[in-house]
This record gives C-alpha cells, structure tokens and sequence, in this order.
C-alpha cells in the first residue's frame, strides 16, 4: 500500500474519532453555563 | 482623530445596506431571468432568434445571478451585520469591506455582459471565464481577511455558532473556486480545463455540490441562527444541537458530489461511497432544521401575527424537504429514474427558491428597517402578501416539475414487449407542455413577490435614513 493511500486512511479514521469526540462533548456540555451565555449572545447588543 | 473614534464605537451598516439593497435588486433581476427561460420552454419562439437571449446563454446568466448575486449580497449583507453585532466589534476594516462590495458588483456585470455574449467555461455554476475568475478570488480573500478579521478583534469570548457557519462557507467557497476554476488561458476570454476526463467531471460535481452544501446551504445557516431567534424573540433551542450540526455537515458534505454522476464513466465504488454519504448527510440537515423550527416552541402563535417570521420558519420546512428529498434522489436506484429528468430541476428550486430564498426574503426584512432607523418596513400588509405570492408561487413550481420529471422518466425508460422504447424523445417533450406552463406561472408569481419587496424596501429606505448603530458598552462574559 502506497503512503498516501494510508495517509488518507489515517486522515479518514481521525476525522470521524474526531467528530464522536465532539459528539460527546457538546452533548456532555448541554446544560453548561457557557453554552447557556453563547446562547443569548444575539440578545446582548440591544 | 476625533473623527475615528467615534467611529470605532459605531458599527460599520454601510457596507450592510449597499449589499442587503443590491441582494433585492439582483432578486427581482435573477427570478426576471428565470420566468424569461422558463417563459422559453414553454413558447420557444421568445429566444427572439437572437444568439444573446438564447436558453443555452440566458439559463448560466439565471443561476448564477440567483446564487451569486442575490444569494451572494444577502450573505455579504448578513455576514457583516452578524459578526459584528456578535463580536461587538465594528468591522475588521471599512476600506476592504468596501472594496468587497464593489469588487463584488463589478463580478456580476461581468457574468452579465460576458454570458450572454457566449463566453463560458462550459462547469456548472463555474461557467465564468479566466479573468472574471481571479476577481474573484481576489475579493473573496478580501472578504475572507474582513471577516475573521472582525472575529479577530471580537469584544467577547465566545464565537457565537452564526459565525462558525458564514466561516466554514467563506473558507470552503475559497477553496472551491480555486479548484474548480484551474484552467489554461487560450486567449483573454478561452481557457481550458486543467483536468481531462472523468476527473474533471468530479471535480465539477465536487465544486457544484459543495456550492450547493457550503455557498447555499452553510451561509444561510448562518443566517438561520441569528435571524430566527432574533424574531422569534428567543435563544436557539439547542446550542448543543447547533454545534453538532455544525461539525456533521463539515464532515459530510465534501463527499457527497458523486451522486450528480451515478451511472456514468466513475468508478462504481466512488458513485456507491458518494449514495452512502448522501444518505448519511440526511442526519445533521434534519437536526439542524428541528433546531430552528424547535426555537419557536413556545411562541407558536407569533407565526399568526408575524410575516417576517413565516417567511423564516417556512424556509425551515422547505429546508427539511429539500433535504428529504436530496438524499433520496441520490440513491442509485431513483437516480435511475430522476436524473436528466424535471424532478432535479423541481428539487433544486425547492431549495433554492424555498429555503435560500425564503431565509434570505425573512432576513432582509428584518434587517432593511433597522438600517434605516425604522421599527419595521413601510408596509407589513406588504409583507404578508409577498409572503403568500411567493409560497404559492414555489409550490406551483415544485408540484409541475415532480409531474413532469417523474412522468418523463417513466416515458423514456418504457418498452414495448419487443424490447424497442415505447415513446420518442419529442412526445416526452410535447407531454411536458402544461408543466412547463404552470412552472412558468409559479415563478412569475414568485418574481412578482420580490417585485414588490423592491418597492417596500424602496418605501422603507426614503423614508428613513441611514442608521448609525453605537457598539454597546461591553459586557464582560461569554
């Protein structure tokens, strides 16, 4: 197997740990004070 | 001295007008476009026998006044109030942003004169010669400094998820173009592809789906998160949600261009990966939709009352359809039916029109009087009735092109018990022909809306004036 076809590869699996990483982050985070400020940001300015 | 300081503490609405104007007028240009060629399918004799307003050089000038042009100026308009009112920070710099509009507007007269007069690299929605190219790339990395830029200089912590979206569609638009648009100058207004075969045909679907995923779906997003709240009057359902959203749709959406070439020369594998993927990207479009939608929970009856946010949460539901309806079509098995058909042109208006339409029309209504120091536009009954033109107009049009693409699909895959087809190509085209009129119809009503939003942002900006916004004292969290 050539290098950049198992760099792809690499790449790929990364990518989706990645993602289930932010997955549950975001979903462990859900009742955060931060989420919560981030939420009511477009209400701030008026 | 003075004079900049006081302008520092302000917000840049400028360059936010002379865009959220220019999106209404190319608008009524662009849908003007549409009913003209639709018109021509319907009576060809109206192509007038001319070179210049021929289908084949009229239906580039079509899409890409409608995508580029009014979908482009709504982004700019949105984009830079946006960032700016979520930052709490004026604008990275006014002499670039400036320069963005104008760059921008010398973009689209070029597409106007140069398409018509037949000049065309021949890719979908990347139909614009050499030159016109550069320009744009030029502005688009002007826009690109402007708005991270402003993130750069926010006054507060947190990068509010509206910004996460325009950002991935600023970045990804760039990284597109430049691939899509690699080409080898023969002549100022000749060039040719850099790539040959079946790799150029991915390449293009690669550029035309992401279009598709990152101008015309990630931009307005963007979009979606700010304005449906700020009308509604509430925060966004789920910021959780939102994120998750987000991240789905990076991770997905460069893959799925492979479904605009199921059956044809590329390797079965990558169509299979690109159905597959299609399939998947169903997910984070629907979760993304309930998040807007769910935002109104609890102020439901604000849709009896409220026209602007009609118009946001209906593009919501259009949004939720058109994304059914993609991933379906990308499997194999229906694509065998639904490609060349109608029913792709029917599912691409049912986005376009629908959703990027319907949230940009709710958006700059929203924004237009605050511009202009009014409460609301001139007319609301105005409002209400664009609403409903353009609602029936798009159903019209949707509803004739799933008839008319599904019934020609079953035509010209019919046989006869001898194995010869049932139907000639011109009967599939005569059997089209009261589609094709109602088609015309929904869009000329569609037109006529945004016609007469023209005139109630006209009524709206005369009678007001150009609004110059304080940055409010900064409030130390998020």
């Amino acid at each position: 197997m050539d290098i950049i076809n198992l760099l792809r590869i690499v790449f790929t699996v990364l990518s989706f740990v990645l993602f289930i990483a932010i997955l549950v982050w975001a979903w462990r985070n859900r009742h955060s004070a931060q989420f919560k400020d981030a939420q009511n940001l477009p209400f701030d300015q008026d | 001295m003075q004079n900049a300081t006081v302008k520092a503490a302000t917000y840049n609405d400028t360059v936010v007008r002379q865009f959220a104007i220019m999106a209404v007028v190319w608008g009524v240009v662009g849908t003007l476009m549409g009913v003209i060629i639709a018109s021509q399918l319907v009576w060809p004799e109206l192509n007038l026998g001319l070179p210049f307003t021929s289908f084949g050089r009229l239906r580039p000038l079509h899409t890409n006044a409608v995508i580029f042009a009014f979908g482009g100026c709504a982004l700019f308009a949105t984009s830079y109030y946006v960032v700016q009112r979520t930052c709490q920070t004026r604008l990275f710099s006014d002499k670039l942003a400036s320069f963005t509009f104008w760059g921008w507007q010398a973009v689209i007269v070029a597409a106007a004169i140069s398409l018509p007069l037949g000049y065309t690299q021949g890719k979908e929605y990347g139909e614009l010669e050499w030159p016109i190219d550069i320009l744009i790339a030029i502005v688009w990395i002007s826009y690109a400094i402007v708005f991270f830029g402003t993130i750069g200089i926010r006054k507060v912590k947190h990068i509010y998820v509206a910004n996460w979206f325009y950002g991935a569609f600023i970045l990804a638009v760039a990284l597109l173009h430049i691939v899509e648009s690699a080409a080898i100058p023969a002549g100022w207004f000749k060039s040719y592809s850099a790539y040959a075969g079946v790799q150029d045909a991915m390449v293009q679907w690669w550029y035309g789906h992401n279009a598709v995923g990152f101008f015309l779906t990630a931009g307005f997003l963007g979009m979606m998160y700010y304005f449906v709240p700020k009308q509604a009057e509430r925060p966004v359902y789920s910021y959780s949600l939102s994120i998750v959203h987000f991240w789905a749709l990076i991770f997905t959406y460069m893959w799925a261009g492979p479904h605009h070439l199921h059956y044809t020369a590329l390797p079965d594998w990558t169509q299979s990966l690109g159905m597959v993927l299609s399939l998947i990207l169903f997910a984070p479009s629907w979760g993304g939709m309930i998040n807007g939608i769910m935002t109104l929970s609890g102020a439901w009856h604000k849709l009896r009352t409220d026209p602007i946010l009609r118009f946001l949460i209906v593009s919501l539901s259009f949004y939720g359809m058109s994304t059914f309806e993609g991933p379906m079509m990308a499997i194999k098995t229906v694509n065998a039916l639904s490609h060349y058909t109608d029913w792709t042109v029917g599912h691409v208006h049912s986005g376009a029109l629908g959703w990027v339409g319907f949230i940009s029309i709710g958006s700059l209504y929203f924004l237009i009087p605050r511009l202009f120091g009014q409460k609301q536009m001139y007319s609301v009954k105005a409002i209400e009735v664009h609403f409903w033109m353009a609602t029936i107009g798009v159903v019209l049009y949707i509803a004739a092109l799933w008839i008319s693409g599904v019934m020609e699909g079953l035509m010209w895959r019919a046989m006869n018990a001898d194995g010869t087809l049932a139907y000639t190509f011109v009967e599939s085209v005569k059997a089209k022909f009261p589609y094709y009129f109602t088609r015309a119809l929904g869009g000329f009503l569609y037109m006529s809306g945004l016609v007469i939003m023209l005139w109630n942002t006209y009524k709206t900006a005369t009678n007001g004036k150009p609004a110059t916004v304080q940055i409010p004292a900064v409030v130390a969290h998020a």
